[in-house]
């Protein structure tokens, strides 16, 4: 199953038209998305506006493929459960953000193992394609660098 | 310094939550109280969160009521330190925890690798200990650098 998520805020209906558009391409593949408060009805795949917590964990865990805005809370949670993740970064010039923090995430994080990059919903059918014949996935520790934790309890307590 | 300080730690719903759900270790030993925007989220820190109304600065009611929220949570919880990730919620709590004299720490989300938040400049006023992500964001004056989550 292939999971795809705006986050808990925005829509950003160009990258659920992609996913969409490529899902019409491949009725076979099963694609579930969260899309945010929006008037976008997808077509060719199953949807919901918003989910909760526990509904969103299970969804991160059973994927084989996660497509996300750039994130955090998407990054994080499809490194924790190593799942192969394509991010699309919300632009403000579009009305997607506020501003265009989510292009230096994905310029940031986009050479870590397991997560790539579309720079544009043109790339998204391509890069799909790719990731599901062979993706690496992701990982990271457990919680925040030890070292972190340590200066801000010495700081703190 | 005794280690039974009461902490209150903060963060709306989505990357904020992750972000502070990755210092989880920080909190072991500590009596800890966690404010966040969704009851649901208790199943990840195996006890009841404190829930308050999620509000953006561009929701001015929505944000009249979750200030009065926070401030009311503040009162009841009466913590000794007040620890947040963002964004609007934690800022509410860094005041209010501010005025009755706890430690303040805000932590600017991860996300924000090229500016500050506006939430997160805002709180400078209230924080003791006022953090970025990004080492090439710290001055000298602040905001500082400790680490990151990732």
């Amino acid at each position: 199953m292939i999971f795809v998520t705006v986050g808990t805020q925005l829509p950003f209906d160009r990258l659920i038209q992609a996913v969409d558009g490529w899902a019409g391409d491949n009725p076979g593949a099963e694609v579930f998305a969260q899309i945010g408060p929006t008037e976008l009805r997808p077509r060719h795949l199953e949807s919901v506006a918003f989910l909760k917590p526990d509904q969103a964990d299970r969804l991160f865990r059973t994927a084989t493929l996660v497509i996300s805005h750039a994130g955090m809370g998407s990054i994080i949670t499809s490194l924790k459960y190593r799942k192969p993740l394509l991010i699309v970064p919300r632009m403000a010039s579009l009305g997607e953000h506020r501003n265009d923090h989510q292009l230096a995430t994905a310029k940031w994080l986009g050479s870590r193992s397991g997560i790539s990059v579309a720079w544009s919903e043109e790339e998204v059918p391509a890069l799909i394609d790719g990731l599901l014949h062979s993706s690496q996935a992701g990982e990271i520790s457990d919680y925040a660098d030890p070292q972190f934790i340590a200066r801000l309890r010495n700081a703190i307590f | 310094m005794s280690i039974e300080r009461k902490v209150l730690a903060v963060a709306s719903g989505g990357g904020h939550w992750v972000q502070l759900m990755r210092l989880k270790p920080l909190f072991e030993g500590m009596k800890v109280e966690f404010l966040t925007t969704d009851a649901a989220y208790s199943a990840e820190v195996g006890k009841p969160v404190l829930v308050v109304r999620d509000a953006n600065m561009w929701d001015k009611a929505g944000l009249a009521v979750m200030f009065l929220q926070v401030a009311l949570t503040v009162i009841k919880v009466r913590p000794d330190v007040v620890i947040t990730t963002g964004a609007a919620p934690g800022f509410a709590a860094l005041l209010f925890g501010r005025l009755i004299g706890a430690k303040t720490v805000w932590i600017d989300s991860i996300a924000n690798s090229e500016m500050l938040s506006s939430s997160g400049s805002h709180a400078r006023r209230f924080a003791d200990l006022w953090l970025t992500q990004w080492e090439h964001l710290a001055t000298p004056q602040g905001p500082y650098f400790m680490g990151s989550v990732l």
